[in-house]
């Protein structure tokens, strides 16, 4: 396997008919694809032209803080030519879990790709990248995590952060957060991020994304924090099959109870469907076979920032900052109105005691008008 | 005071029609938003042998929460605008701390009525100092409940005013904070209501002005002899004036 990209790069199609795809196969591809970014019959051509005629994207891709399940997603996506086309030969410049070459010439095809492609090729980014102690808590080729992103960013055409890790840090970035892990989008400045949260993200999302910015030649559209719009605009509540459940008030209270088998809605058990953005719902998993929400358990929010710290998995209370994981907003309030009822009582006695002439002298005078009025001496 | 003489009332005009009005469709939209919004935070587990698309109730819990939430929302967005065209006991004045007097008033209201010390009872005949600021507090308060609710909101909306508040998942880098915060914040209304409808009944008790009554027909009644001292005041005021313009002119004569 080469590395290095041939000088005549071949287009997404030569690869594919190289490896034995035939056409029939690619166009589904290609439907398929448009499909998951929702677009029309005019810009399902306008993918199948561009992975026709356009020479494929120099992509590197780099781990660094991570588990690499967006990589496992990634190769899992229900459609082979997603890997194949994608990542196992034509991308692989630089990727430490899937390329062959290793060592001294690992670092030299991505050195390569970097001048070569310079400004053109994307950077795909799987993990955080701690910054405490100098980063020494991730290096890789006897360079930090930090080092490589920056010498990496610096000529890469657009950003892909894959995953929690890269979009806000995940686990690794939760109290008390030990290797000060940071997310790739404040670290580097000036280049067009496209996050991709999950843990990991649904693999057909990570191929959309990359197909968009082939096909297109831009990234796709996002949303205020950095998402493309095609996957992260709807909250998993908004497209859950359990939904019907929820608006009809009819909820599971524990997993083993007649509601749990009756299959309704898993809200109080700490489903975080209706806070998480993400199409889990809609595209599922593992070739569209099922989510977590299908199997009987509630939603995480994994593609959610702070998740980690945010809440507890199987509540709908969740934890406040400054306030420690057992004080609920339910649990304070009702102490606060026990501390106010109590207070109130005890200025009521107070007022009564220490304004016991004032409230005499208003009695007195009421009573003393009663009398004037019986009297008839007003 | 020995001497148990009757006083005299007048009736001084407080509170506009508008203002009761706004603050019992306020209250209103509070005590329905506070219990659905408590119901849809934790709802109860209901048994149900019929089918989930002949039952809409945590629909119908959401709906009347969004319903309350506009009501709210422009309720208070009038209620602002009041606070410049309304009456002098209307006006935002009252609840912003503008002057060295209003933080004077509100020390006395704390020694007299949270401290009780003994002195002489001071006189609001509209919102006391404390009461004004703590109004203040509590609009602050609604803000906050307004952009995170309808922050909330934004993305299941199309109606403009709700998309206004797209950018506050944005600014809270997620829903989940901002759950909390709205869900913290609704305990700050249900304390504050206890504390307020408390305090109206703690005032009607010790001025006997009718505190309670003011917010239906908007009178409250006023001792005969704070007229007297309130135009004392302004004479004194007036007489002092006088004096320095006086003393400034003598050199010119």
């Amino acid at each position: 396997m080469s590395t290095i990209a041939p000088k005549s790069t071949p287009t997404y199609y030569d690869e594919v008919v190289r490896k034995g795809y035939t056409r029939r196969d690619f166009a589904k591809f290609c439907a398929m694809m448009g499909a998951y970014l929702g677009l029309s019959q005019s810009g399902l051509a306008q993918v199948t032209d561009a992975l026709k005629t356009k020479p494929r994207l120099p992509v590197i891709w780099l781990h660094f803080q991570e588990c690499t399940c967006c990589s496992e997603s990634f190769i899992r996506s229900s459609h082979p030519m997603v890997a194949d086309i994608l990542l196992d030969q034509i991308s692989l410049d630089y990727t430490e879990t899937l390329m062959a070459a290793s060592g001294f010439q690992a670092e030299e095809a991505m050195k390569n790709t970097m001048e070569k492609y310079k400004g053109e090729y994307i950077l795909c980014v799987e993990g955080s990248v701690p910054t405490a102690a100098d980063g020494v808590y991730c290096m890789i080729g006897g360079k930090t995590s930090m080092q490589i992103l920056e010498e990496a960013a610096a000529g890469a055409k657009a950003i892909i952060a894959w995953g929690s890790c890269a979009c806000n840090g995940c686990v690794q970035a939760a109290a008390p957060n030990p290797t000060s892990a940071t997310p790739i989008h404040k670290l580097v400045s000036g280049k067009p991020i496209i996050k991709v949260p999950g843990c990991p993200p649904i693999g057909e999302v990570m191929a959309g994304v990359i197909v968009h910015v082939v096909a297109f030649g831009r990234i796709p559209e996002l949303d205020g924090l950095g998402r493309p719009k095609a996957f992260y605009s709807k909250r998993v509540h908004d497209t859950c099959y359990r939904r019907p459940f929820y608006d009809a008030g009819l909820f599971v209270e524990t997993f083993d109870d007649e509601n749990a088998r009756k299959g309704y809605c898993l809200y109080k058990v700490g489903c975080k469907g209706p806070s998480t953005y993400n199409a889990c719902g809609v595209t599922k998993w593992n070739n569209g076979t099922s989510f977590p929400i299908q199997s009987g358990h509630g939603c995480f929010g994994c593609s959610e920032a702070n998740y980690w710290d945010n809440g507890r998995i199987y509540s709908r209370a969740s934890a406040f900052p400054g306030f420690g994981i057992e004080a609920t907003a339910d649990k304070v309030g009702k102490v606060a109105l026990g501390v106010t009822a109590v207070a109130l009582a005890a200025h009521a006695v107070a007022t009564n005691v220490r304004k016991q002439n004032l409230i005499h002298n208003l009695e007195k005078e009421g009573q003393q008008s009663e009398k004037d009025l019986d009297n008839e001496n007003i | 005071m020995k001497n148990n003489k009757v006083h005299r009332l007048r009736r001084v005009f407080v509170w506009e029609l508008p203002v009761r009005i706004y603050h019992w469709l306020n209250a209103l939209c509070i005590v329905a938003l506070v219990v659905t919004g408590l119901y849809i935070g934790s709802p109860l587990v209901l048994q149900s042998s019929s089918e989930a698309s002949e039952k809409f109730f945590m629909g119908w819990v959401k709906t009347i929460h969004f319903i309350a939430a506009f009501l709210f929302f422009f309720n208070f967005l009038f209620r602002i605008y009041w606070g410049f065209v309304g009456n002098k006991y209307a006006d935002w004045r009252n609840f912003v701390p503008t002057n060295k007097r209003y933080f004077k008033e509100m020390w006395q209201v704390l020694k007299m009525d949270i401290l009780m010390m003994k002195g002489k009872e001071h006189l609001s005949v509209g919102h006391n100092a404390v009461a004004g600021f703590s109004y203040f507090i509590t609009f602050i308060l609604f803000l906050i409940q307004c952009i995170t609710g309808f922050g909330l909101y934004a993305a299941m909306s199309n109606f403009w005013v709700a998309k206004m508040f797209a950018w506050v998942p944005t600014m809270f880098g997620g829903e989940i904070l901002l759950r909390q915060v709205h869900h913290w914040t609704t305990w700050l209304f249900i304390l504050f209501t206890v504390v307020h409808v408390y305090l109206v009944f703690y005032h009607d008790y010790v001025e006997g002005r009718g505190e309670i009554s003011s917010m239906g027909g908007g009178w409250k009644f006023i001792e005969d002899e704070v007229f007297d001292e309130v135009k004392a005041e302004k004479q004194k005021k007036m007489l002092a004036k006088k004096e320095k313009m006086e003393t400034h002119m003598k050199p010119l004569t």
